[in-house]
Order: structure tokens, then sequence, then C-alpha cells
């Protein structure tokens, strides 16, 4: 009895903390509000420092946007393999989101170095400041993301796929598909339109 | 013993502005005694906004304290309805007044902020007078294109003819005020603002930087001196005369971080004050100007 | 292996040094009386370690309590410095130190005053109104609370080991850019705000998801308190709002750090993007803190009217429409940076809009007095110095919402004086009378309102004295920030009268003091029940003060002013339900929160003097003891239903 108690507790609780989990990708999208918006007012302040289309490579972006894309679906399939109460397809699923995930990073590192070691680095204009800024936090929130999920793989592992396992995987994914749509925001206003 | 406690802190609050009115008489009230064009109407503009608010402000005053001194709880003869919550028709009432109020504001907000852009040109006769003004840390320089020499902490020109300032700064962000002529603007790096000013008085009148920039900012004040036609053009022949020049070494020194007393230069180094201006806005290819 | 930090960081000069001891001293004779009355234990085991928001709370408001004695002791040292740096004299301050006085004392007014108040409040008395035993996250709200205070604890630490900001309390740039300010104080500001600007935002996603979520059953939207209402209101403008700061304040600082090029003069900087980022979080800052002071007005007079709350709906929609206008005001803090006449008129006339809620707000107060039964205890004391401030304060805000009257006033000393009349009055009194209102719920007893009415008399009597000199030093055309005052000028006089109002505040403020002292030495004659002031929300219906859980039956809410309901109900004799008790589950206590604020600090503070590996080891101290927390699933503990019909049965037999 006292069990089913405790099921009831722990299902309202995660009623709360997925709404709560919505509020901080609301604030999240505001953040990048700000960025996004200091990139528009900064972007034409070249500098002789290289333009958007000088620098930026739409064949690279593409495939960034298509390993993220590829990843939310395999963190979308990682969820419904717990609905099935599946560990390891839910582990597989997440190891695949990991490693796409990781590729992405590796990809955007790539860029930027070559970008810094070109002396297109971010100390060279107010435009190189703003990109290096917003593409970068975005690359940040996936490396935490990664550490997130590592996480989460940990506890899954460990404890199966309980109620609460199951819900930390929603709250990761909705935080990962989220990552997903800040991108292609990215994608569409800094380098697709930069190149236009 | 309530009564008590207002009365003192009344008594006490009235007799230590008697005191300070009496002391304060000889002193300029800049914002209220104009002395130009600009600076008379934002003087009407304040007093107009003042009196339309005080149409709100003193009935509630009025509500406020005899509403608290008859529904006292002492005061049982007063009437008493502890569970009436609300009343469309009042409550419409106090949406309205303050919204009608606002709309009149509003109106007045509209018009005047057209007529008191700063960038607008004086509706007065004579060509202006374009002064370039720079802001440095911790001083004010003033450079007469027309008349090719400058000033630093002191800025003269003709009464009743208008004035063109062209800000920038070559430091932090300061404001250029001159409060019994007319409203601030911003003086930042890289960028011109312009303020368009005019004195209908002869007389000195203070100005100061209104925006804090550091450690010399209580120092950044200077003077603005409205003289007639015949002594602002002996004053620029006696300044043309003097022996300094504003020369790009001179510059240099002059916007080292430090306050100063009042200068005045000769001539003016070609092209200064675009130099100034762009030496925020070019690549670094070109160089930056080193000061 | 110390980055920039040197000896040198500890020297300063005479007064710099007398503010060092003062902080050093004083954390020894903290630390000396805790150890002196061995109660380390119970300061871990009750209050560091604790999660419930009632002892949350309490600790926010003894934070803020301190935080105010540090911010205005500053405000002294700026008076006296104006009082004598006039011709010959060049007062006691260096032009240096009186800047970072200023900075910190805006800063610490707004940050670690204001805000902890609000939250101490918040933390207090939402969950009793909404029904709740706790918070959504009483985990998170602890992190929450001791990041504010490890923010607080490192601008107190500026006064130590290096300098502040010499800024002004919004850090404009070029101003704050590494060209003009080279030194470690923009950093201490940097990072003092980023880590309690993260407090401060999971606080505010704590108390939405609160407010939304826990209410109890029946407490509909439209029967929450007033004041859960503009908590609503204030918690949505720090979700919005905040994030804002902290983009902004990590701008400046890869400008700082990195040599990127946001704000710089160089490059292709903008130092006007920077001040229309801060204002667009600075302006929503404002109704952060003033909403639910209008909240707190909104239970105190209906309760000592002893009648409804006047216009609920009405004000619902005013509290409502305020949040949502304040994000469309911002530019109107810069008037005077050259934008259009379209643009400075737009914003003027969305300024002068807020008015009309904020008027609609000060009639619905008056007439829940009309044809009330007022008891003036001092509550309404404060409420009626508020009415009256705020009004003129008001009146001072529209007046410089017109751009051409703007140009006259902006950055001058009357601009100074309208900001505090709104903030002491609007923000401050309203704190006051909510201290003393709730105190006895949070307490079990009353506070002396002998002292309290004397203090409430010299704090009208001070700010007059203090404020109303300011207004007309700006008419004479003062500017703010003068660390000088010219002898030509004829301001000195003002100054000094100013000097001597800020005096008399600092005895209100001893009065409020000796209050406190002597109320807790008298607490046994002055022991109340739980409902002193025949309240009418659901916090008067608990214990004084409640037990851990709150409620032991969570209640059925049948309307608005929930708890005169219940008050009416049985007076027509209809008998509360014999209460049926149950397992009540809350969480444990928990230090995880305590390191992490501790680990942010070193973080802060390895950043500021670049001790990389300071830093590098606070962040990675941090992830670890997340990760770690996330594997701990013994976090709650269970109070059976026998112990909590035992408790209930004490408490109800307690002796008033």
């Amino acid at each position: 009895m006292n069990r089913e108690h405790k099921t009831n507790v722990k299902e309202l609780s995660g009623d709360k903390v997925i709404f709560g989990l919505w509020l901080y990708i609301l604030s999240d999208c505001v953040l990048f509000a700000a960025l996004f918006a200091t990139y528009a007012v900064q972007h034409t302040q070249i500098f002789g420092a290289g333009s958007p289309d000088q620098l930026f490579s739409l064949s690279n972006a593409l495939t960034e946007t298509l390993l993220l894309l590829t990843s939310s679906f395999t963190c979308g399939l990682a969820v419904l393999a717990a609905y099935a109460n599946k560990k390891g397809l839910t582990l597989a699923a997440l190891g695949a989101t990991l490693v796409l995930g990781l590729s992405f990073v590796a990809m955007e590192l790539t860029e930027f170095s070559k970008l810094l070691s070109d002396g297109h680095g971010w100390q060279q204009s107010a435009f190189l400041s703003s990109f290096f800024t917003l593409v970068g936090t975005h690359g940040l929130h996936i490396t935490l993301g990664m550490l997130w999920m590592l996480v989460l793989m940990v506890h899954i592992y460990m404890r199966g796929i309980s109620t609460g396992n199951t819900r930390k995987l929603l709250t990761f994914s909705i935080f990962w598909h989220f990552l997903d749509i800040i991108w292609i925001f990215i994608f569409t206003f800094v380098y697709l339109f930069g190149l236009m | 013993m309530k009564r008590n406690y207002i009365a003192i802190a009344f008594l006490v609050i009235t007799m230590v502005f008697a005191v300070l009115f009496a002391l304060l008489q000889n002193y300029t009230f800049s914002v209220f005694d104009p002395k130009g064009l600009i600076a008379t109407e934002e003087r009407g503009l304040i007093i107009h906004a003042v009196l339309l608010m005080l149409i709100v402000v003193i009935p509630v005053f009025i509500l406020a304290f005899t509403i608290a001194w008859r529904y006292r709880a002492s005061n049982t003869k007063a009437t008493y309805t502890p569970n009436w919550e609300n009343s469309p028709m009042e409550e419409l009432i106090w949406w309205a007044v303050p919204f009608e109020i606002i709309l009149v504001l509003g109106a007045l907000t509209w018009s005047s902020t057209h007529s008191l852009d700063p960038r607008k040109p004086l509706a007065l006769s004579g060509t202006p007078l374009v002064v370039q003004v720079v802001a440095l840390d911790w001083k004010w320089l003033f450079i007469y294109p027309s008349l090719g020499i400058a000033s630093v902490n002191q800025v003269d020109f003709p009464v009743d003819r208008p004035v063109t300032f062209e800000i920038t700064a070559d430091a932090p962000m300061n404001s250029f005020w001159i409060p019994q002529l007319g409203g601030q603007i911003y003086a930042m790096t890289g960028m011109v603002t312009e303020l368009h000013l005019a004195a209908s008085q002869t007389g000195t009148y203070a100005g100061a930087s209104a925006n804090y920039s550091g450690d010399g900012f209580a120092q950044m004040q200077f003077t603005a001196s409205a003289l007639s036609e015949n002594d602002f053009n002996s004053w620029a022949a006696k300044v043309k005369q003097s022996n300094q020049a504003l020369t790009a070494g001179e510059y240099a020194a002059l916007a080292e971080t430090g306050t100063t007393t009042p200068k005045v230069y000769a001539s003016v180094a070609d092209n200064l004050y675009n130099t100034i201006v762009m030496q925020f806005m070019r690549q670094p290819s070109v160089g930056a100007m080193d000061h | 292996m110390f980055g920039l930090l040197t000896l040198q960081a500890f020297l300063h000069g005479p007064i710099e040094t007398g503010g060092q001891l003062a902080v050093v001293l004083g954390v020894l004779a903290v630390l000396g009386l805790i150890t002196y009355f061995k109660r380390w234990k119970w300061l871990f085991g009750e209050w560091i370690t604790s999660l419930d928001a009632k002892k949350i709370g309490i600790m926010y408001i003894i934070l803020s309590i301190v935080m105010l004695l540090r911010g205005f002791s500053d405000a002294l040292l700026l008076r006296g410095q104006q009082a004598v740096a006039v011709g010959a004299g060049s007062g006691y301050l260096a032009p240096d130190h009186f800047a970072q006085i200023f900075t910190a004392h805006g800063v610490i007014m707004i940050f670690f005053v204001a805000m902890p108040f609000m939250f101490g409040f918040l933390n207090l008395i939402v969950p009793l109104q909404i029904g709740a035993r706790d918070v959504a996250y009483p985990f998170l709200n602890s992190v929450s609370f001791w990041l504010t205070a490890a923010g607080a604890m490192l601008i107190n630490l500026s006064l130590v080991i290096g300098q502040f900001a010499a800024t002004g309390w919004l850090a404009y740039p070029p101003l704050s850019e590494l060209q003009y300010s080279p030194g470690v104080g923009v950093d201490y500001y940097i990072w003092a705000l980023q880590i309690a600007g993260i407090g401060t935002l999971l606080s505010g996603i704590n108390f939405l998801v609160t407010i939304i979520k826990m209410r109890a059953p029946g407490m509909k939207l439209m029967r929450m308190p007033i004041f859960v209402w503009t908590a609503l209101g204030s918690m949505s403008l720090v979700v919005f709002a905040f994030p804002i700061l902290t983009a902004t304040l990590a701008m400046l600082s890869l400008d700082r750090y990195l040599g990127m090029h946001f704000f710089t003069t160089n490059l292709g900087g903008n130092a006007m993007l920077y001040v229309n980022l801060i204002w667009a979080w600075g302006h929503p800052e404002v109704y952060i803190l003033v909403l639910p002071c209008f909240g707190i007005f909104s239970e105190i007079v209906p309760v000592f009217s002893q009648k409804r709350l006047f216009g609920y709906v009405s004000m619902v929609i005013a509290t409502m429409s305020i949040v949502f206008l304040s994000f469309m005001v911002w530019a109107h803090h810069f008037f005077t940076m050259g934008a259009g006449a379209d643009v400075n008129a737009f914003f003027g006339i969305m300024t002068a809009v807020i008015s009309i809620p904020t008027g609609v707000k000060i009639f619905n107060w008056l007439f829940t007095m009309f044809r009330g039964r007022i008891i003036f205890t001092t509550p309404m004391l404060w409420f009626m110095g508020f009415l009256v401030t705020f009004t003129i304060g008001g009146m001072a805000g529209v007046l410089l919402s017109i751009p051409g009257a703007d140009f006259q006033l902006h950055n001058s000393l009357f601009l100074v004086a309208h900001f505090h009349t709104m903030i002491i009055g609007g923000v401050l009194f309203n704190f006051f009378a909510g201290f003393t209102y709730w105190f006895p719920k949070v307490f079990g007893f009353k506070l002396n309102e002998r002292l309290g009415t004397w203090a409430f008399w010299l704090w009208i009597t001070g700010f007059s004295t203090a404020f109303i000199p300011l207004y007309v030093l700006g008419i004479m055309g003062a500017t703010r920030r003068l660390d000088y005052v010219d002898p030509l000028s004829g301001w000195h006089i003002l100054f000094v009268v100013a000097a001597i109002g800020a005096c008399i505040i600092g005895l209100a403020i001893l009065c409020q003091v000796a209050q406190v002292v002597v109320s807790i030495r008298q607490r046994n004659q002055n022991r109340v029940g739980n409902d002193p002031w025949n309240g009418r929300t659901l916090e008067w219906a608990l214990p004084s003060p409640p037990p851990v859980y709150n409620f032991a039956v969570i209640p059925h809410v049948r309307g608005r002013d929930a708890f005169w309901m219940q008050k009416e109900a049985a007076a027509k004799g209809h008998a509360p339900k014999e209460p049926v008790y149950e397992d009540i589950e809350m969480p444990k206590n928990s230090l995880v929160g305590f390191f992490i604020a501790g680990f942010s600090f070193a973080f802060g503070f390895g950043m500021i003097w670049h001790i990389w590996w300071l830093a590098a080891l606070g962040i990675a101290a941090i992830v670890v003891t997340i990760i770690a927390r996330s594997f701990n699933e013994d976090i709650e503990y269970t109070i059976t239903a026998a112990e909590v019909a035992a408790t209930e049965h004490r408490l109800s037999h307690k002796t008033v």
C-alpha cells in the first residue's frame, strides 16, 4: 500500500519536473534571443576580418544539421524504447545519440580551430565575437547535454527502466530537441543567410 | 499620542524647509530659470505635465486622508460594509480617469518629443554656429570649425544665434548638459550626437557631464558663455592671437586622463574632429590613432 | 599559482582598511559567538542544511537585513563625503573609492537587499497561502538561496581583497571594459551578479511551478490571494528577464577575459547595445521587486480595514498588464542617447501607460478602506507612508517618462530622488509592513508596536529630509555621483541637509533593531495564537509558527479569502470535520545546496583573480556534486500519521 502511495507521489512530482523544465527552456530561449539579437546587430561589423560569406561553409553546416537532426531522432527512439521497457534498446539509442552529438561537437571544434588558425579569431571583430559566442553557447549546451546523457545512461544501466528514469529520459529528450531547434535557427540565420 | 508624532514630524520638515529656502534665495534653480529657447520650452513642458498629474494626485491625497480619518476603527458611527467588494461603475471610473489623463499626457509627449528632438534645427533666424564637442577624460574640448579655433572647458557663442553642437567622445560615455540652455545628450565614441541650443540672454551658464565617466567626473564642468555678437567676435579674434595650436600631438597630450583648467587654441589640426570620430571605426590594418 | 592575487590586494588606504577590518571582525565575532554558544551543530542541522521553505525564507530575510546595514553604511559614507567635500576640502574619500561605494550601494540594495527580502516573503508565505506543504523543488530552493548568499559574500569579500567596480550599478561600457577599468572591481561585479542571478532564475522557475502546480484543491487561479498573483507576475518576469542579464554580463566578461568586441570602443563594439540589453532586464527588474510589494499591501489593507479587498478582478488585470507592459518601456532609461523622436515618444507613452494599472491599484486600496473599520497598526502606517511617497515618486516618474522633460532631469539628482522614492517608499516600506504583519506567523509573537511607530515616523522624517533636497538639487542642475561640490553652485547646504536626513534614517534603523531586540526579550508577553490580526488567507489557519509540514490536512478551498470563509462557516455552527491524518513525506535536509554555492564562490573567486586552477576546480566540483546528488534516491522521509496527530494535538493545546 505504501509502495502504491509512493508511485503516486512520484508521478505528481514528475509532472512538476516536466513543467519546470519547460520553464527553464523558456528562459534559455530568452538567453539565446539575447545572443541572436546581438548577432543581428553585430554581424555587419566585419572590420576587414572576414565576412560570413568568406568564412562559412554550407556543406559543413548542413552536415552538422543532419547530425543533430539524426541525434534527435535516435533520442526519440530511446524514449519509445523506454516506454516499451526495453533497456538494451534504450541504451543503444542513447549511445547512438551520444556518438552523433560528439561528432557534431567535433565538427564544430574543427570549424572553430580552422577559423582561429586562419586568423579569424574572436578578437578580430564584433561580428566574429558574436558568431563565436552564439554558436559556442549552443555547442556548450550540447556538451552539457552529452554529459547529462552519459549520467542518464549510467542510471538506466544500474537501475533499469524505472518510473524515475523514464521521467529523467523524457526531460532529457525535451532538452535535446530544444537544442536541435535552436540549431535550426543558427543554421538559418547565421549560416544560410550569411552565405546568401 | 499618534497625532503628536504627526505634528512633530510636520513641524520638523516645515522648519527645515523654511530655513533652506531662506538660505537658497541667492542661488539658481537652473532648470526653472531658463535662458534659452529650448530650456524655456522644457520648463513649460515640466510644469504642464505636473499640473496635469495633479488633477489625479490631489484628489488621491484628499481621498486617502479623508477615508483614513473617517473610517478609523474608533469611529463607530461611520458606515461599515465588510463584504462590499466591487462596484463596476466605480472601477470603471478609476480605469477611465487615469486613462484619460494619460491620453492627454501621451499627446503632449508625442508632440513635445518631436518639437524638442535634439536633432531638430531651431526655428530661429541666423545661420547656426557649429561647435564640435569632444568629451575627454575628464574635460570638454570645443572645436569651432568655421573659425579654426578651439577651447577646453569653456564654450563661447553669440546670444540669440542658434548653436549646433556636434558631440562625440574619446573617453567613456559622458552626457553633455547646460541646464539653463537645454537638455542633455550622450557623448559616445565613434558616434556623433547633435544638440541645437540658443541663448536668449547674455551671461555665463554652468555646463557639466551628467553621466559618470571615472575619477575626474566631478571636475568635468565647463562654462557656456552667451556673448553679444561683438564680444563674441573679439573673443574669437583674441583666441586667434593666442599662442597655442591644437596639433595632433597637443591633442594626444590633452586626451591623456586628467583634469584641466580652461584653455584656448589659436588653430586646430586639419580634420581633427573627423579623425577623433573615425579612429574607432577604422580597420586595424590602417592603424589606430595612438595616444 | 595565485593569478593576479598578490599581497598588494590586501593593502588599502585608511578608510578602506576600516571597511576591511569591519568585515573581518564581523565574521570573527559571528564565528566566535556560534562557537561560544556551541551552536554549530544546531546551525548545520536546523538551518544550513534545511530544505524547509519557511527556514530558507528566514535566512533570506536575515541576509537581506545584514546587507541592508552594509548598503546603508555605504549611503552614509556617500552623503557624508558630499557634505564635506566642498571648496578646499576634498572630503575623506578618494574619487575611485567614492565610485566603488556608490556602485556597491546600488548593487547591494537591489540585488542583495530588495531581492532576498522579496524571496524571503515568497518562501515564507506563498506555500502557506496556496495550501501547500512546500515549494515545488525544495532542494533547488536551497541551492537558490545559497547561490544568492555566495554572490553577496563575493561583494563583501571585495572590501577585504582587491576592490569593487567603480562604474555605477549597471557597469555601462566602455567604462566597465578592460580599457578603462583594468582592475578586478568589474570582475567582482560580474561574478557576484552572475552567481546570484542564476540563483534568482532558479527561484523564479521554482515559484512559478509551485504556484501553478501546487495549489490546494479548489484554489482556482481567481481564488488566489493577490499576493500570490503578484508573486506569479513577478516570477514570470524573472524567467523572462534574468536570462538577458546572464547573457549581457557573459558578453561583458567575454570582452574582458577573451578580448572580444561586444561593447568595446573599437572593432565594431557597441556600448549602446549593452545599454539596451541591460535595461531590457533592468526595467522588468523594477517590477519584479515592486509587484510582490503591491501584493503585500493587498493583504494588509483588507485585514486592517476589516473588509474584503475591493476590486479583486481589477487588481489581477492591473497586475498582469504591468507584467506585460514592463517589457515595453526599457528605452526610457536612455532618451538622451540620440534615438529618433518617434522611438523616444513611443517609449515615453508606454511608460506613462504603466501608471494606469498602478493608479487603479491605489484606488482599489483606498476603496478597500472606504466603509471599513481601519485599525492603524504599524503595517497600516507603512501603507499610508507608501501611498504618499509612492504617489509623489510616481509623479516624478511620469515626468521623467516625457523625453522633453527627461532631457533636463535625466542623470540629475532629481532622477536619484525619484528612484529612491519609488524603492524606499514603494519597496522598503512594503517590506517593513509585511515584516511586521507576518512576523507573528513566523515566530509566534508580535513585534513591539511602540518602537515600530517610532521607527515609522523617523523613517518618514529622515526620508523627506534626505530626498526632498535631492529633487531641488536636480532642478538646480546638480548631477548624480559627484564626489566634490563646487562652492559657487550653492548646492552645498542642500547636500548637508540630505546628509542629516540620512542620519535620521540611521536613527530609524536603530529603532527597528531595538524593536526586534525588545520584542524578542518580551516574547513571552506577546505570544499569539493562529490568527492575531483576524486574517483572511490560509496562512492564518495554521499554528504560529507552523509545523514543518504546514498543513496536516490539505484544505479544500471554496472561495477567495479561504480562511475567512472557514471562520464564517464555523460561526454559523458548521463544525469543521474531524481531521483524518495521513503519512506525510517531506524532503530530507541536505548540505548539497550549501556545497554547490561554496564551489560557485570558489569558481567566482578564481575567475576574478585569474586563478584558473581554482576556477576549473570549482566548476568540476559543482558538476561532480550534481551528478552524485542525482544518484541519491534517499531524499525524503516520512512523518507518520500518528506523529502528525501528536504534533497537531500539542500545537492546538499550546497556551497562548
